[in-house]
């Protein structure tokens, strides 16, 4: 495919001139991830997390943030990967997540580990295809090409919201 | 210069609601019929200080409104009327209507004019009724014009003052430069009363003046100028008639006519341009055009420039229709200052659309004659409250319509809520200190950054520092929470007004106390507690208090007596509803809970479980439903409430007695003391005002009830036993040798015992949510921050007393720990399977 | 450039009548009741005082009264700031010593007018 992509520098983060954006991609059991730059606050590796009681395992429970609570999600355990033992190059994405109500919120991913900063236009967004990607579909805004690689951009806030902000039934999971 | 007055109205509304609050509980505490003239004074004080800022800042019909309950007031005070029961009741009303007044015009909101008016009319009737000076008479001024039949050119005035007149701190000089700036004026003075120097006191006054004033003004104005010293001086006062002309010699005729037929052919336009231009230079002026319309102001302005100008050889005429005016333009509240406004504004949109037509000369003969004929106006306006034909047109002439479009629904309705506080000096001082103290501490400690070998002196020094911090921080959180904290005698203000108009409304007499008022709570919590306290308050009122016939046939006094009281303890602020009713009926409680559904078993219940029913939704014994309380949806509410404050409310009560409701709420939201516990590898804090005891677990006293899990038998009560573990599905870390404890909690009358694994220290911990980025836990309140920065959750007992109930039935919950209870797992666990 | 004394109970008029005075380029001291007014009359010279006559603790014409029976404040231009429409109230307040008066409701001009008229 062509490769209309082109690689930024993450410290260069030039706004982009017509209709493309900014994704940050990292890496999950071998395959390309990518998230809307503007949706990540920071990285920062793994800390201890203290544990919330009754939650699905994906979600292993919630750090401290400057003084604030803020929940990480198991991305390998969200979409029914493999558990990977956490290191010292496990990372933590931490992202605004918006809600329906319009409220924001922050959250942290756990990858196995960040790639880089691709600017992509809108035209090389493709449809996914209703299968190949391990992450639910519905997750999934479009699919890229970066490098001849393959890009899978998620959908932040469809993601995030669905499962945790809902009320699952504590005792029955 | 213009000032614009809005910036001070935030200030006025704040200073107007608390005067109002004066009044009302002023009003309530008055004795009818020896009434003390000091709490008089205060009302009438407050409505005076409304009436006065009302009607500097522009609004008028505040003004107006308040008019007569300050004269009312006045003769009050000078004992000139009866303070009766009649009077008290209208003057509270009007006091509601005012607040409601007020609220509307703070909010930008339209005003209510039906009852302004019925109040505006209550007030006047008794003002009319009451003591035969009932009006607001004043002496009515001899000349309000110029006196046009006699050609008067000027006045000649023999001004002497009295010896004494400096010491009121006036100077003849000024009136003297006062009526040079009305005209021409020829000064001479009479130095005749002069003594010798060495006699001379130069503290008194000995010299009079002869001056010709060339003028058309009015005598009036003459007099007005010395108005001051009327008293201290002798004044006499002549006209000088000139010859022929017009009445006002100044006024250039002929380039006025002219001018004017120059502008005619653009008349329309003229007055259009003069508005949009007054209006945006002068926006303060635009309230005063509310109750006409652009199209129908500008035809307005149109004809009174014509009749102006044709008449100016008429002067009679002229004066008679400006005079007119006049009186018409103070009913709507033009003032001295929007005459120059409008004046200058007018020319330079006559000179905009003269083009080059404009010279200096029309220029100046506009000038003059705007001025005359805004003299000639002002001269027309009367007194205070004269200029009106009926009472009502007092109250609405300047508000024909609701004074402000309506604005979209985005606008802050309730201006009440918390934006500001109050916080008196000493707080703010006592803040300060700390800080300051808090610096040096920090200083000092840094220092201990620079070294490069520490040692053990220094070290030494490092905890004493350390310490200093500790002390420093606490000193400077306390002192930060004291800033929010204000007494809650601002959330009991409105309980006399209540139970009055309560007590009037149920026919019941009821006599409110109220002890603790300076007890101090924190802001926020203040603002949500007051509506659980009217409820429980009506409550008492309505359900508790019996009619006085009941009441002397049970032998106790008519007047039933509703207590509220509010102290601090612990770390808590208590506030109790005390009422001498008739207490709760257990019975018919337990007959109510058992027919809802929410009771089978009531045998083991004790008087207090089944008085803490009332607290659950759709409860009511009432036999009927009144208006007042007792639709049965509000205890339930009421507790909800007061838990999400983060306290508790109970209910203890004596059937035929009385009830007492006891609200415990933490002094403030977002501090709590804790006590810190492990559960396996996880430390979680219990609120320590939820603890009842802790106790070391001895499993002999555990028993297995047959649906609803373990029991622990503490001396003489059964306490179910939470595993937090089980509960929590957190990995089950002891073995079999190793004992826990129990921690028993207390939630809302009910214990339950917490199996921890070790307790560790008690600190006092910063409430962070969970739900800001997460969601609400069932089981958990929040989470803290740890010293070491590690994130700790904080335990909901309530919640886990519901979880618990979920959780502890379920066969797979077995206990690991006892074989002896595993043996006994039949009989235990053939509770309901989930 | 004067400085200007000014008393009254209502803290919104206080802030208007500094806001008036300061802007005109005036000093203004604020006090909200008379006895207050009169320590800082005592502790600061001042070159005119413009007062309320309804304040609690002490009145405006107790102020005047008791302004007039300092030296200092034998000659200085009193103005009191009244809605009273009765004659009495202003007759009383000559008689303690008051300059003048000033009606409410005044605009900010009314106000500085008539401060220009005492102020020399």
């Amino acid at each position: 495919m062509e490769n209309v992509a082109q690689k930024v520098d993450v410290h260069e983060l030039v706004s982009t001139g017509g209709d493309g954006q900014q994704f940050l991609t990292f890496m999950l059991a071998g395959e390309e991830y990518g998230v809307d730059i503007l949706r990540v606050q920071e990285i920062k590796g793994w800390d201890n997390v203290t544990k919330i009681p009754n939650t699905p395992d994906y979600i292993r429970g919630v750090i401290n943030l400057r003084g604030t609570i803020v929940p990480i999600i198991d991305m390998r355990l969200r979409f029914g990967l493999n558990f990977l033992e956490y290191g010292q190059t496990t990372v933590v994405i931490v992202l605004k997540v918006n809600s329906n109500s319009g409220k924001s919120r922050i959250m942290g991913i756990i990858v196995d580990g960040v790639s880089d900063v691709y600017n992509i236009a809108k035209e090389e967004m493709k449809a996914a295809p209703d299968f190949g990607t391990a992450v639910d579909t519905k997750f999934v805004s479009s699919m890229s090409t970066v490098n001849d690689k393959m890009v899978i951009l998620l959908d932040i806030d469809h993601m995030c919201n669905s499962a945790e902000l809902s009320t699952i039934d504590a005792i029955t999971e | 210069m213009s000032v614009d007055m809005s910036q001070f109205l935030a200030t006025f509304y704040e200073e107007s609601f608390e005067g109002l609050e004066i009044m009302e509980s002023e009003l309530l505490n008055l004795d009818i019929g020896a009434a003390d003239s000091e709490t008089i004074n205060t009302i009438f004080r407050a409505a005076h200080s409304i009436k006065g800022g009302s009607g500097t800042f522009g609004l008028t019909a505040v003004a107006s409104f308040t008019h007569v309950m300050e004269t009312m007031l006045d003769e009050m005070r000078d004992g000139r009327r009866e303070v009766s029961q009649e009077a008290v009741t209208i003057l509270l009303s009007a006091v509601d209507v005012l607040s409601e007044m007020l609220t509307a015009l703070r909010d930008e909101q339209p005003l209510n004019h039906d009852a302004i008016g019925k109040a505006q009319q209550d007030l006047d009737s008794l003002m009319a009724a009451g003591n035969g000076s009932a009006d607001t008479s004043v002496e009515t001024k001899t000349e309000s014009m110029p006196n046009d039949s006699q050609n008067i050119t000027g006045w000649k005035i023999k001004f002497t003052p009295h010896t004494d007149m400096f010491k009121c701190g006036n100077d003849p000089v000024r009136m003297i430069r006062e009526l040079d700036g009305l005209g021409d004026i020829k000064v001479d003075v009479d130095v005749a009363k002069l003594p010798e120097l060495n006699k001379l006191i130069p503290e008194d006054s000995y010299l009079s003046w002869n001056i010709s004033l060339n003028s058309p003004i009015s005598e009036h104005d003459v007099r007005e100028v010395f108005a001051w010293v009327e008293d201290e001086c002798d004044l006499v006062i002549s006209p000088v008639t000139g010859s022929g002309g017009n009445n006002s010699p100044e006024l250039q005729v002929d380039v006025l006519e002219s001018s004017f037929n120059l502008l005619a052919p653009q008349g329309e336009k003229l007055v259009a341009r003069f508005y949009e231009e007054l209006f945006s230079r002068y926006p303060q002026v635009v309230p005063l055009f509310k109750n006409t319309t652009p199209e129908k102001q500008q035809i307005k302005l149109l004809t009174a420039l014509k009749l102006v100008v044709n008449n100016l050889r008429n002067p009679d005429t002229l004066v008679k229709a400006l005079t007119e005016m006049g009186l018409r333009h103070q009913e709507y509240g033009a003032e001295a200052g929007h005459y120059d406004a409008v004046a200058s504004t007018l020319i330079d949109v006559m000179q905009e659309l003269a083009g080059d037509k404009w010279t200096t000369e029309i220029e100046t003969a506009w000038k003059d004659a705007l001025t005359v004929i805004a003299k000639v106006m002002l001269d027309s306006y009367v007194p205070d409250g004269q200029n009106v034909a009926t009472p009502g047109m007092v109250a609405t002439a300047p508000v024909g319509t609701p004074q402000v479009q309506v604005k979209t629904a985005e606008k802050r309705k309730s201006g009440g809520e918390a934006s500001s506080i109050r916080v008196s000096i000493d707080k703010v001082d006592e803040l300060i200190n700390t800080v300051g103290e808090l610096v040096i501490t920090q200083s000092m400690l840094g220092q201990f950054g620079e070294v490069e070998d520490l040692n053990n002196s220094h070290l030494e020094k490092m905890r004493d520092g350390l310490a200093q911090l500790e002390r420093n921080t606490r000193e400077l959180q306390e002192a930060v929470m004291r800033i929010r904290m204000l007494p809650i005698s601002f959330a009991f203000q409105r309980f006399p007004r209540l139970v009055h108009d309560l007590s009037a409304q149920l026919g019941k007499k009821v006599e409110l106390k109220m002890s603790g008022e300076h007890t101090e709570l924190d802001k926020t919590v203040m603002e949500k507690i007051g509506d659980p306290l009217v409820h429980l308050v009506r409550n008492s009122m309505d359900h508790g208090i019996e009619k006085p016939e009941n009441r002397v046939d049970a032998n106790k006094h008519e007047t039933g007596v509703v207590h509220l009281n509010a102290y601090h303890q612990g770390g808590n602020i208590v506030i109790e509803i005390i009422d001498d009713g008739a207490g709760l009926n257990t019975e018919k409680i337990l007959a109510k809970a058992k027919s809802l559904g929410l009771v089978t078993d009531s045998e083991n219940m004790t008087e207090e479980q089944i008085h803490d029913l009332i607290f659950n939704p759709g409860f009511s014994t009432a036999d009927e439903v009144s208006d007042v309380s007792g639709r049965g949806v509000g205890m339930d509410v009421v507790r909800r409430n007061i838990r999400s404050l983060g306290g508790t409310v109970d209910v203890k009560s004596v059937q035929g007695e009385g009830s007492t409701f006891t609200i415990r709420l933490p002094l403030t939201l977002a501090i709590l003391d804790g006590q810190l516990v492990r559960v396996g590898s996880e430390t979680y804090i219990i609120p320590l005002v939820s603890i009842v005891e802790s106790v070391q677990l001895d499993e002999g006293k555990i028993n297995i009830v047959s649906g609803r899990g373990e029991v622990y038998k503490l001396r003489d009560e059964f306490i179910p036993i939470v595993r937090l573990y089980h509960i929590f599905s957190i990995p089950f870390d002891m073995n079999d040798d190793e004992r826990g404890l129990l921690v028993v909690v207390e939630a809302d009358g009910e214990k339950i015992a917490l199996f921890v694994d070790e307790l560790l220290g008690q600190q006092q911990v910063v409430i962070k949510s969970l739900e800001t980025n997460f969601k609400k836990v069932e089981g958990l309140s929040g989470a803290t921050i740890l010293g070491d920065g590690t994130v700790a959750l904080i335990l909901d007992v309530k919640g886990l007393f519901d979880l618990n109930a979920k959780v502890a039935t379920r066969p797979e919950f077995v206990f690991r720990s006892n074989s002896e209870e595993a043996g006994d797992k039949g009989g235990g666990n053939s509770g309901v399977a989930a | 450039m004067a400085t200007i004394l000014a008393v009254d109970d209502s803290a919104s008029m206080r802030q208007m009548v500094t806001f008036t005075l300061k802007g005109a380029g005036y000093e203004v001291v604020e006090a909200s009741d008379g006895q207050e007014a009169l320590e800082k009359a005592k502790g600061q010279q001042f070159n005119l005082v413009i007062s309320d006559v309804n304040m609690p603790v002490m009145d405006g014409i107790t102020l005047i009264k008791e302004l007039r029976a300092l030296e200092e404040y034998k000659f200085t231009p009193m103005l009191m700031l009244t809605t009273e429409s009765g004659d009495d109230k202003k007759t009383q307040g000559k008689t303690a010593g008051a300059t003048g008066w000033i009606v409410k409701p005044f605009n900010p001009d009314q106000l500085l007018a008539t401060i220009k008229k005492v102020l020399d």
